[in-house]
């Protein structure tokens, strides 16, 4: 069962290497000559003011409650596919049932102008 | 136990060089393409021994120079930064990504010396949920990456990165479903030899044939996840500067540059992989060409396995460069647009997707 997970944890110990490599580059390689000016923070030309982790429109916060709402129901729907031709048509029934209570919960949604952005 | 590691390890070092060549040639192929499409020149200026050589290596310029300008240059991080954070943003965009090839067959078996070797790093038999699950973490990448550097830019391109993501995923997962319904399983493995076989005798059994609707849903969803334009508004330079690597530089600019190219890569390779017969060569057997109409080749089993990686490479190379060709036709979706697409057509049309598979599959029995 682990060694199906050999390959995983070499590419892993790789990519790591690799793409340390790629980020870290720049701190070794390059130069290093930091100042006020070159560490602000790009806002067209003006000094920044405040706090840039100000707050946000609240419409992102509700796309991640949604995705969470559906990526669980879609991830229902995984192990019913791979067993699909087993089960025959009582399967197909019941996931009719649940697929149609997803397309409702996403009509309510919509109703709602959740996903309206203006 | 050694030896299995061993071979993971050159099948893995294979794999990623195999990734990362194709990334790296795709910023070449952005570069001289886009200019291909817009009637211009494009990068000429680099030449190596002060052009001594007669003729141009347009090509070194990508491949050599722009990395070693990119890799020398100065990593700035802006004053009220979380440095760790900073340094973690542009590694975790790529490496979930190049980690996701670890379960990419790319080749069927390779026997030698009486050892069977599966050409696929790692033989997961949940490969779709790996490949589904890696992608998805890059999201990260984007979110932390634009926070850390305490700028409002960078945080508003990442917020809006992070929001277009997690949409296009439940798409992206959505319209998979109908691929896993038709070959019931998801090994990734199992799935590209199932498309070995032939429709009647004659048409390769390809996902395409049976999940058109599922690979559209899939093509858009994918490259609405490599952010790039139609779906670039993360970035949008227009309105944000740069996005969430605004305040990024040298090599960690570079990273973050090269996680796009990366997931084309992915997305390619994925869609190479469930939809267009994987390593599959037309009427190719282990033993050679069984062609229809009782004609057959018989090819040494080496010969085989060149043209099935080399058949694998060229059509995840056909998919980069289609998207490649989108980036520069067409142009970008205003934000709510770009979740009308995802939320209010996609999964609509996904859902539609597996129920129509489902009933076919009950239908033909």
């Amino acid at each position: 069962m682990l060694d199906q997970y050999l390959g995983v944890i070499i590419t892993f110990g790789f990519a790591a290497v690799i793409v340390g490599i790629m980020c870290g580059a720049s701190m070794i390689l390059g130069v290093h000559h930091p100042g006020p000016v070159k560490q602000q923070v790009f806002e067209c030309g003006n000094p920044p003011t405040g706090p840039a982790r100000g707050r946000f429109s609240v419409r992102f916060y509700l796309v991640a409650i949604l995705f969470i709402v559906f990526d669980v129901e879609v991830v229902f729907l995984y192990p019913w596919a791979i067993v699909f031709r087993r089960l025959g048509v009582p399967g197909l029934v019941e996931m009719v049932v649940f697929i149609g209570v997803l397309a409702a919960g996403l009509a309510y949604v919509w109703k709602k102008g959740a996903l309206a952005w203006d | 136990m050694w030896a299995d590691a061993a071979i993971a390890a050159v099948k893995s070092l294979v794999m990623l060089l195999l990734a990362l060549n194709l990334t790296v040639l795709l910023l070449w192929v952005e570069r001289k393409g886009s200019a291909l499409i817009q009637d211009r020149i494009g990068a000429n200026r680099a030449n190596i021994f002060g052009g001594i050589l007669p003729f141009n290596l347009g090509i070194v310029n990508t491949l050599i120079a722009d990395p070693i300008k990119m890799f020398t240059k100065e990593d700035v991080i802006p004053a009220g930064a979380d440095k760790l954070l900073h340094f973690f943003g542009p590694f975790l965009a790529v490496f979930p990504v190049l980690v996701t090839f670890a379960a990419v067959p790319f080749g069927d078996v390779l026997v030698i010396g009486g050892r069977e070797i599966n050409l696929q790093v790692a033989e997961l038999n949940v490969g779709i949920l790996y490949v589904l699950a890696m992608p998805g973490l890059s999201v990260y990448g984007v979110v932390l990456g634009g926070w850390a550097t305490n700028s409002r830019w960078s945080l508003l391109g990442a917020i809006r990165g992070s929001a277009q993501m997690i949409s296009y995923e439940i798409a992206m997962g959505l319209g998979l479903i109908g691929a896993i319904l038709v070959f019931g399983t998801l090994d990734l493995q199992a799935i590209a030899r199932a498309q070995g076989a032939t429709i009647w005798g004659v048409i390769p059994a390809w996902g395409i044939i049976y999940q058109p609707l599922g690979f559209l849903i899939f093509l858009v969803a994918g490259i609405a996840e490599t952010k790039r334009v139609p779906f670039d508004l993360p970035e949008g330079e227009s309105e944000l500067t740069s996005g969430y690597f605004t305040e990024y530089s040298g090599s960690k600019q570079a990273t973050y540059m090269m996680s796009d190219f990366a997931e084309i890569v992915v997305v390619s390779a994925l869609a190479t992989t469930l939809f267009f017969g994987a390593w599959q060569v037309p009427y190719l057997a282990r033993d050679g060409f069984h062609f229809p109409g009782g004609f057959a080749l018989a090819l040494p089993q080496v010969v085989v396995v060149v043209m099935q990686v080399a058949s694998f490479v060229l059509k995840v190379l056909i998919l980069c460069c289609f998207q490649i060709l989108v980036r520069w036709s067409l142009p970008r979706y205003r934000y709510d647009q770009l979740m009308d697409l995802g939320w209010k057509t996609l999964l609509p049309l996904a859902l539609a997707n597996v129920l129509i598979t489902a009933i076919v599959i009950v239908l033909a029995g």
